[in-house]
């Protein structure tokens, strides 16, 4: 159904992305906000958006209530303000709007931001599958669903409500009308054909810091991609002089430590996409991020040569960020252009500190393919 | 009865004879309303008419769809429900929530008539547009027309300014006349040329008695200050602020236009924030009176008590207006029934002897239709707050406590929530501000003056304020006002703000 609220409430959200994106470097860099997945809300604290007025100021102000208590005692917890704690009350004009917005949102607001063009696609058309879920309960179904708990309960009220349950001798006798049935859904379940994967240098070079940087990196990279197809297959490897897959809650979370064999990961990641992923089908992202310290020449030239024999003919494109830190080298990098310069499936971008996040993400994804 | 049923058009048979019995039982009580049309609406289309603000046809503006997603986002997760809508009008529109059990429906007719008897009876209701459910169509249709001819982010953008200084008009003097009243002369005597002073008439040989030489001089002199005062303008403060820049702000006509619709809504939805308590009080009343006396069915009574209980409950630091006003009108309704009041009970001071007054007086009905036609809160409360009633609710007053930096009850002592709770209510919760001068500096600023007692004013919002106060004046607008006890003036000269101490 069209309301006309519809209208006013479309405005009002566009004020809120107009103050977002002016924020959007700040919540961008900042890493509350990883390991959420796309289709949650988040609460953003924003500038109030909201009619000024003269107004009592909050803090002086005192109220009536009713309720048990003596002179003295603070009102229950439950009531209390918040932000009690700190000096909120001195500072001039800090209105704060906790607006809920979800992921994807953010990942548009983003894209719109950092004019990240949309994707190509390659594959075939979108497989569609349903499936039915359990959400409600009703009254009216088939017998084979009644819901015999909820009947039951229905027919204690009633029967309570009426005077007749004695519970002396319980005795419940649900009628017609107390029948409660489950009710479903059905839902479409798309079939993704994107995939991408994560290569984390995970290596005792790589400070936490480093790993935080990264992290928040692929989890924006993640989120812009997830509003570009339906369904996306995400893959994680982290890697120190071995690789192994991990799960997103590990990627996002591990610590760990070691020498640095890039070639590991760039073998397991070829694996994975020999096994599981045939390339007509597949749009395929793997990005690497390490602090560019690999462990040999050696084991460099083999990194570069699965690359050029095996990842790159069926990726996408393949992104190579390099996080600065202290202690690395940074030799990779240069190794990495040197090679590949003239082919431009192989975006590599150097990450100098967290401010350097949003120009990383329009290098990688601002080419769209 | 045609017409009556005309207008329940539209309700399902099994609400419409609902309909019917309550609206016997809510006449029998002896409440008086205008003809009340009853609507279902869905769950969405309840919150799109509350974000209104009752009004599904009112004009388009953003904070309509940030009061909707919150009422969305409340009302999905459970932590509020809309039950029930009613608009002041003839004939009262009210909106019953779809899906609600026929229980709640029972609860919320009767509510609703009630509320309805309220707005047709309480003189502070007097004032209001009986048709404005037509006027807000009319209002959306001008506003609309403006953005066509002159573009959305423009009116949009002047119709946050009118909204900003919504709650500057004078509640106390409600009529939407325009006044251009100059000034109020017809209480001087005409015979009096300028810098005479009146006098007592007197014998002639009385005369230097009367009216002593040195008293006129100094009465002379004294109007001679005044006529220099007088010379400033406005004469006297004005507290219906958006009036003032309506009529000597420079405005465009379609701004003038705009700021008179936000003001004409402003005074519309004024008595319902002078008389939320009485008012929810009123209807919580009647319908418990009705439901328990007459409408439930027996299989009800388990859901009817489960959420009249929830509608009324209280919590610690927000008073509820429900509770709080049902409780007062049955305060009242005991204490006039058994005489409890006047002279003779209030000058007794034996405990027993309270205890068991009762008169048996029976007036309290009678006492309680009379309150609801000339009361509003503040009136209410300063006159029927009793002790007794302060304790058996427990009421507390309660406040901020900057060295333990969280809210703290302060007393429990009748006089002191008393007058928090009358400060609470004075002017809406408003602050009292009014323009004290046009000529400022002599330089065509405006001067705001904020009344103040003993709460200062937020000075970020302010600051925002006396910005879009500038944009109507087009010249530096100022307030005076205090901070931590020291009289200051805060300007906005259209560049930068700034806050001066002031010496007195």
């Amino acid at each position: 159904m069209n309301l006309k609220i519809h209208q006013d409430h479309a405005r009002f959200r566009q004020i809120v992305k107009g103050r977002i994106r002016k924020e959007l470097r700040k919540f961008i860099s900042s890493g509350e906000l990883i390991g959420k997945e796309g289709d949650k809300f988040v609460s953003i604290p924003l500038p109030q958006i909201d009619i000024p007025r003269f107004r009592f100021g909050d803090r002086s102000k005192g109220g009536v209530g009713q309720g048990d208590g003596e002179p003295g005692d603070p009102l229950s917890e439950g009531e209390q303000d918040g932000s009690s704690e700190g000096q909120a009350g001195d500072q001039e004009g800090q209105h704060v709007l906790e607006v809920d917005v979800s992921i994807e949102e953010l990942a548009e607001i983003l894209g719109e931001e950092l004019e990240l063009p949309n994707l190509e696609d390659k594959g075939k058309d979108r497989l569609v599958s349903t499936r039915d879920r359990y959400v409600g309960i009703r009254r009216v179904g088939p017998e084979s669903l009644r819901h015999f708990k909820r009947t039951f309960r229905e027919a204690l009220k009633r029967q309570i409500a009426a005077g007749i349950y004695d519970p002396k001798r319980p005795m419940i006798i649900p009628i017609r009308d107390d029948r409660r049935y489950r009710s479903w859904k059905t839902e479409s379940v798309f079939e993704s054909n994107a995939l991408i994967i994560y290569m984390m240098d995970v290596s005792g070079s790589m400070g936490e810091e480093q790993k935080q940087m990264v992290r928040i990196e692929s989890f924006w990279i993640d989120a812009w991609l997830s509003t570009q197809y339906q369904g996306l297959e995400k893959r994680y490897i982290i890697h120190d002089a071995t690789a192994r897959e991990v799960d997103r809650d590990t990627f996002f979370h591990t610590r760990e430590s070691g020498g640095t064999m890039i070639s590991s990961a760039y073998k397991l990641c070829a694996e994975i996409i020999d096994r599981d992923y045939p390339e007509q089908e597949w749009n395929i992202y793997p990005f690497h991020f390490s602090d560019g310290d690999n462990w040999s020449t050696d084991d460099t030239r083999l990194s570069l040569d699965i690359l050029e024999n095996r990842l790159v003919p069926v990726s996408n494109m393949f992104c190579y960020g390099q996080v600065h830190s202290p202690y690395g080298s940074g030799q990779f990098i240069k190794d990495l252009v040197a090679k590949f310069s003239d082919e431009d499936k192989i975006i590599t971008s150097e990450i100098p500190d967290r401010d350097g996040i949003p120009d990383s993400i329009k290098t990688f994804l601002g080419k769209g393919r | 009865m045609l017409r009556s049923s005309r207008w329940t058009f539209g309700l399902p048979r099994y609400l419409e004879e609902i309909r019917v019995v309550i609206r016997e039982y809510a006449v029998e009580c002896g409440l008086d309303f205008f003809p009340t049309f009853f609507e279902v609406v869905n769950f969405d289309q309840m919150n799109e008419i509350a974000a209104y603000g009752g009004f599904p046809t009112r004009y388009p503006h953003w904070r309509h769809g940030m009061e909707y997603d919150k009422l969305r986002k409340s009302s999905t997760y459970g932590l509020s429900k809309i039950y029930e809508l009613v608009i002041n009008n003839d004939p009262c529109t009210a909106y019953l929530l779809e899906g609600n059990s026929t229980v709640d429906q029972k609860l919320v007719m009767a509510h609703v008539y009630a509320h309805c008897d309220f707005f047709k009876n309480n003189q502070w209701f007097a004032h209001t547009n009986r048709h404005m459910i037509d006027e807000m169509a009319n209002h959306a249709a001008r506003i609309r027309r403006y953005m066509n001819r002159f573009g959305v982010e423009k009116v949009e953008r002047f119709l946050d300014l009118c909204l900003s200084i919504d709650n500057l008009i004078d509640i106390h003097n409600p009529p939407l006349v325009r006044s251009n009243q100059t000034d109020w002369d017809d209480e001087a005597d005409d015979t009096l040329g300028p810098g005479d002073v009146p006098k007592l008439t007197a014998k002639p040989y009385m005369e230097s008695y009367i009216n002593p030489p040195e008293f006129i001089e100094e009465q002379k002199e004294r109007l001679r200050e005044e006529s220099i005062q007088d010379a400033s303008f406005p004469s006297r403060p004005q507290r219906d602020v958006m009036e003032f820049l309506m009529t000597h702000a420079p405005l465009k006509q379609w701004q003038r236009s705009i700021l008179e619709i936000v003001r004409e809504e402003a005074y519309y939805f004024a008595p319902q924030g002078q008389t939320k308590i009485m008012n929810e009080g009123w209807a919580t009343y009647w319908h418990s009176k009705i439901m328990t006396e007459k409408a439930l069915d027996a299989s009800e009574i388990v859901d009817y008590a489960d959420h009249a209980s929830m509608v009324t409950a209280t919590s610690g630091k927000q008073l509820n207006p429900y509770k709080m006003g049902v409780e007062l009108f049955r305060h009242i309704v005991m204490c006039w029934d058994k005489g409890r009041y006047g002279k003779a009970w209030d000058d007794c001071d034996d405990m027993e002897a309270r205890c068991a007054w009762d008169t048996g007086d029976g007036l309290g009905m009678e006492k309680i239709f009379q309150i609801r036609r000339t009361h509003n809160d503040i009136t209410f409360i300063d006159e029927f707050l009793t002790h007794e009633f302060v304790r058996e609710q427990k009421m507390f007053a309660f406040g901020y406590n900057p060295r333990h930096r969280r809210y703290e009850i302060e007393s429990r002592q009748f006089e002191e929530v008393k007058q928090q709770l009358l400060s609470q209510l004075t002017n809406m919760g408003q602050p009292p501000i009014a323009v004290v001068d046009a000529n400022g500096s002599n330089r065509g600023e405006l001067v705001l003056e904020h009344d103040h007692r003993g709460i200062d004013l937020d000075p970020g919002y302010t600051m925002e304020v006396l910005t879009n106060l500038y944009a109507f004046w087009k010249r530096a607008v100022s307030i005076r006002t205090k901070a931590d006890g020291e009289p200051i003036i805060a300007t906005f000269d259209g560049s930068e703000f700034k806050e001066e101490k002031i010496g007195e």
